[in-house]
């Protein structure tokens, strides 16, 4: 089934990354590290500006940008050099951005991704190499300013920035290349998303093939999905009462969910592009077998291997591959020797599932344990041994536990007691399923003990099969397999 | 002591005497100066010179004064570069030449005059009023280096650094009767320098005799990681300094002797042709046909490149700051009062040159147009070692007769701005006199040749007595 | 030719005020010398690259090492217009 796109919606992005894994910034040594930093202590003559100060080029920059290019199947240039935009804005020290214009480094290129109907192709247009400017602080809110504080931190920081061709047809397809080209970025170990400012997208939208409408800086991927819904919804409205949509940028107010005209000036800004002249021209095209050597095993690639060599579904490949290090937590476990598919679901759902709940982002995997921060508040930390999921894992094969049980074990070493074993803690908790004699003498009892309940459903009443097994349960103190009591009363009561 | 001394006699009386009474009489004289060539006197010159002699120093400028265009950044002096809008900053870095300056034991006398954000040639669009020519108090020295020219000629100083962007350096030199060297572009590291230009310019240095600026070269230049368009080139300048130019090949350019150049001029840089022929090297005119759009190129380049460069000034992070409502009406307030008018219409004609429907019709064609004098230049140099031609079409003029229209000023520039679309090195060296003025030769040669050319400017000073003269007006 | 309207909008995008008498007098002042960059126009270049650079230089690199980073007084030093360590401006506007 081909997806029509009756609304003639096209979308296109336009993503900034911030290379914060690199120690320093794009054109001058200052540490990279300065997000909880004091304003203005990151700062050298170069990324403030000074008079006489000058750029030079971080070659783990380049290398980076060509990971990236190669990654997007994008084509490496044979020759590309540093543009300057020049245009007056407080948190821009020297009064022009030195970026890319017409010899980027990474030519076009393509991510695939599940669209409204199967695969679906977004053509990329284009990466390239540009520094970051300063951050503004209104006095005030934004409206009733009453003046604003610059910090330069941020100054001077790597940026790649990847333009897409408008191929994507809805807000879902928007969402899923963000989330695409987010987890690619994070197996190249380029970024940390997790830090403020790591990515930023400034949305294309237009419908009926119409005219498009810029959505400027939205800083979250469910962010853009709202604001595309949001203004797909406003144009139709536009259009439906007969107005014309203009060319414009917008801005994405979160908080509100809408998006609103930025006050333009009359006068179009003309950026005056011209060639660098403090930075010469990089040949690095025979740089690419090199880098290629270095790239990791990229998404789509893993997620095929995973289905292939641990026999596990499409949508828990999808799962364990969507976060590099959740997926090498998984190899690691599988390793030793477990079920991979019964890890998988582990894993892939139980496990994952109970991360998002408690707002754990994944931060690290050392081989020995993956770790997480809370999404809210960095001080939090946690983090889950593969030996104990292997130990869960393998008690739960060989039915020593019961799902729930399982599920409690997790649930508890998220919740603080990560220095005990699954073992301690089915100990402790004394959840360990309850031997099958156990379970047959406990079901002997209930039937014994519950006449009335046992007559009704003979006659008819399946709500008291339940209640049989409820009490079962009771008995066994939560221990037995509900599965298996079941089977067993019924093998009693049929005879 | 005698007031003016090459850079050997001062090291010299620094042994004789002591590094701290050899910067105070420097001091002492420009104390009395009367061409208003110093922005800023450093107030820690003489500390810095105690500090040489009481704790000794090997460097091979150890105690010399220097003086600094006030648009290489020093730590601890005000920067100006000649303009209203840098009022009040002072550089928390050195320039990386400074740097070198300092290893080598320097003392920095103080920051010299300058057209504002170099841009002119006569120092009378400075903020600080113009610089007098020590030769005629009422006439101009040339510029942008009009003021570290000056000091070097009036004996406020042994030697001094200037910036030369369209002739920065050279101009001055032949006003102010000095010899200027305008280095290959990327021989001397930009890094700290206020670019006006960033294509075109270079750091040169300015004193009495070619040996000093040797001695300056052979601590100044050299590759500087921090300049990316610094280049590795591993030249030894006191060692060119040779007396002989037999078998040298000179090219003499037509181009360069155009309708407006003065009869003496002419007259004088033509008797050095000749001297050179009597001393062995052989001459041979020739054709340099793009010349003559050198300048609208130049101009083009220039202009362009300056107003990006001068789009930071704006109040924000330092400086002089204008108030306004908003942030862009304080920047647009800021930089109407800030610069002065010449700045601010070389600005405007940049950004008309770069924007939208203009940026091929002017910009783009200015490069091509570059392609082509750099093409000549290949050529020329090919044929011979060095070519030779007048630094200035004419001497000195008298201040205030060329401000009005910008066009005039412009092109006086005429000879000098083709060697910095080029990147060539060149030199002026003092030549002749035309009613008690200077007449400035230019010798040009090879990128990177600059051995070939101070030997010719060499060889030329030891048979001939011109750099031997002083300004009598300020002696 | 420059025009007045040229003359505000170059004025608007380098962000220097220009009053009603300046303006005319940068146009008499900026067409002279335009008319005079002209005569670029007498030179075919279809066929010419242009120079941007006088040296053939490529791939000029600096490896990922930290420097030092200058401390924030002397980065605030020049300017009386500061507020917790950071720069102070007026609302943009």
């Amino acid at each position: 089934m081909v997806y029509e796109n009756p609304d003639g919606i096209r979308i296109g992005l336009e993503i900034h990354v911030q290379l914060n894994k690199l120690k320093t910034k794009m054109f001058c040594g200052c540490s990279s590290d300065y997000h909880n930093a004091a304003p203005n202590t990151h700062t050298c003559p170069v990324c403030l500006g000074l008079p006489g100060a000058l750029p030079v080029l971080n070659k783990k920059a380049v290398e980076a940008a060509i990971k990236v290019g190669l990654a997007l199947e994008g084509e490496i240039a044979e020759e590309t050099q540093f543009h300057r935009k020049n245009y007056f804005y407080p948190d821009l020290p020297k009064g022009f951005q030195v970026t890319q214009y017409d010899y980027p480094i990474v030519g076009k290129g393509k991510v695939v991704i599940e669209g409204e109907d199967g695969e679906h192709v977004v053509g990329i247009t284009r990466a390239h190499m540009e520094e970051d400017p300063g951050k503004l602080v209104h006095i005030g809110s934004i409206e009733k300013s009453k003046g604003v504080l610059i910090d330069y931190n941020r100054s001077g920081m790597p940026l790649i920035e990847t333009v897409t061709e408008p191929d994507m047809r809805s807000p879902k397809e928007a969402r899923r290349f963000l989330d695409k080209f987010r987890n690619i970025l994070e197996y190249l170990d380029v970024f940390d998303g997790n830090l403020e400012g790591a990515m930023r997208v400034d949305a294309n939208v237009s419908v009926y093939w119409g005219t498009r409408v810029e959505i400027k800086n939205i800083s979250s991927h469910k962010g853009v999905e709202r604001a595309l819904l949001y203004e797909i919804m406003r144009q139709k409205n536009v259009i439906r009462r007969g107005g014309k949509i203009t060319q414009e940028t917008r801005h994405f107010d979160e908080g509100r969910g809408v998006t609103l005209s930025m006050r333009t000036k009359e006068e179009a800004e003309d950026y005056r592009y011209f060639r660098e002249p403090d930075l010469m021209p990089m040949r690095v095209a025979d740089w690419v077998p090199a880098v290629k050597e270095t790239l990791p095993e990229l998404p789509d690639a893993k997620r095929a291997r995973f289905i292939e060599q641990y026999s596990i579904t499409d949508m828990h490949a999808r799962a364990l591959t969507s976060k590099i290090m959740l997926a090498d937590f998984y190899e690691g476990v599988c390793a030793k020797g477990v079920d991979p598919k019964i890890a998988a679901t582990w894993t892939a759902d139980v496990f994952l599932g109970e991360l998002n709940y408690r707002d754990l982002a994944i931060s690290s995997y050392d081989g020995k344990k993956i770790g997480f921060i809370h999404t809210k508040d960095p001080e939090i930390e946690n983090s889950f041994k593969v030996s104990d999921m292997v130990e869960l894992v393998t008690h739960f094969a060989e039915g020593k536990i019961s799902d729930r049980a399982a599920v409690e074990v997790i649930r508890s070493i998220l919740d603080g007691e990560e220095d005990k074993t699954p073992s301690q803690i089915i100990e402790e908790k004394g959840l360990f399923k309850a031997e099958d004699n156990l379970v047959t003498k406990a079901v002997a009892e209930t039937i014994a003990e519950n006449e009335a309940a046992v007559q009704d459903y003979l006659g008819g009443a399946e709500k008291s099969l339940n209640f049989l097994v409820g009490q079962v349960m009771k008995k066994t103190k939560g221990t037995a397999d509900a599965k298996t009591a079941r089977e067993l009363i019924l093998k009693e009561l049929k005879g | 002591m005698a007031k003016w001394m090459s850079v050997a006699q001062v090291k010299e009386k620094i042994k004789e005497d002591s590094a701290e009474e050899v910067t105070a009489r420097y001091l002492e004289v420009v104390g009395k100066s009367k061409i208003n060539g110093y922005i800023t006197v450093s107030e820690k010159a003489l500390e810095q010179a105690k500090k040489i002699d009481s704790e000794g120093h090997e460097g091979p400028l150890a105690g010399v004064p220097i003086a600094i265009k006030d648009n290489i950044s020093v730590v601890g002096l005000p920067n100006s570069c000649g303009s209203k809008i840098l009022k009040g900053y002072i550089p928390p870095f050195n320039a990386h030449v400074i740097e070198k300056l300092l290893t080598a034991g320097a003392i920095i006398l103080g920051k010299t005059n300058m057209d504002e954000f170099a841009m002119g040639s006569s120092t009378e669009t400075s903020h600080f009023g113009p610089t007098a020519n020590p030769w005629d108090l009422e006439r101009v020295p040339g510029g942008s280096s009009g003021g570290s020219a000056a000091v070097v000629a009036a004996g406020e100083a042994p030697f001094a650094l200037g910036s030369d962007t369209g002739g920065s350096v050279r101009c001055p030199a032949a006003f102010c009767g000095v010899v200027g060297l305008k280095p290959t572009y990327g021989a001397v590291s930009r890094y700290g320098v206020v670019a006006y230009a960033n294509s075109l310019e270079q750091i040169g240095p300015l004193a009495n005799n070619v040996t000093d600026i040797a001695v300056l070269m052979d601590v100044i230049a050299g590759y500087d990681r921090r300049d990316s368009t610094s280049i590795d080139s591993k030249v030894e300048y006191q060692k060119a300094l040779v007396d002989d130019v037999e078998d040298l090949k000179i090219g003499v350019p037509k181009e360069f002797f155009g309708e407006g150049i003065h009869p003496n001029v002419e007259k004088a840089v033509w008797n050095t042709i000749h001297k050179y022929e009597s001393l062995g090297a052989t001459w041979e005119e020739v054709s340099m046909p793009h010349i003559k759009y050198a300048l609208a190129s130049y101009y083009i380049i220039a202009m362009s490149e300056a107003s990006s460069n001068l789009a930071r000034f704006d109040g924000t992070r330092y400086g002089f700051r204008e108030s306004g409502e908003n942030w862009h009406a304080m920047v647009s307030k800021t930089r109407a009062e800030g610069f002065g008018t010449e700045v601010k219409r070389r600005i405007l004609l940049g950004t008309y040159a770069l924007s939208a429907g203009y940026h091929d019709k002017y910009y783009l064609k200015a490069l091509k147009v570059r392609t082509l004098v750099k093409q000549d230049f290949d050529k020329a140099l090919s044929k011979v070692d060095l070519l030779m031609a007048p630094t200035m079409p004419n001497p000195a003029f008298k201040i205030g007769e060329k401000i009005e229209d910008p066009l005039t000023l412009y092109l006086s520039d005429v000879n000098t701005c083709p060697i910095n679309l080029a990147g060539v090195p060149s030199i002026s060296v003092p030549c002749g006199f035309t009613e008690g003025l200077p007449i400035g030769l230019q010798i040009m040669g090879k990128p990177f040749d600059e051995p070939t050319v101070l030997r010719a400017a060499y060889t030329f000073e030891q048979h001939t007595d011109y750099h031997t003269k002083r300004p009598p007006e300020v002696a | 030719m420059i025009t007045k309207e040229d003359v505000e909008h170059i004025g608007w995008l380098a962000r220097i005020e220009i009053s009603e008498q300046e303006t005319v007098e940068y146009m008499e002042k900026l067409n002279s010398v335009l008319g005079y960059f002209g005569q670029l126009d007498e030179l075919s270049t279809e066929d010419v690259a242009p120079t941007y650079h006088v040296a053939e230089i490529y791939n000029v690199f600096r490896e990922d090492v930290v420097e030092e980073c200058l401390p924030q007084e002397t980065v605030l030093a020049n300017t009386e217009h500061k507020k917790d360590g950071a720069f102070r401006v007026p609302k943009i506007g």
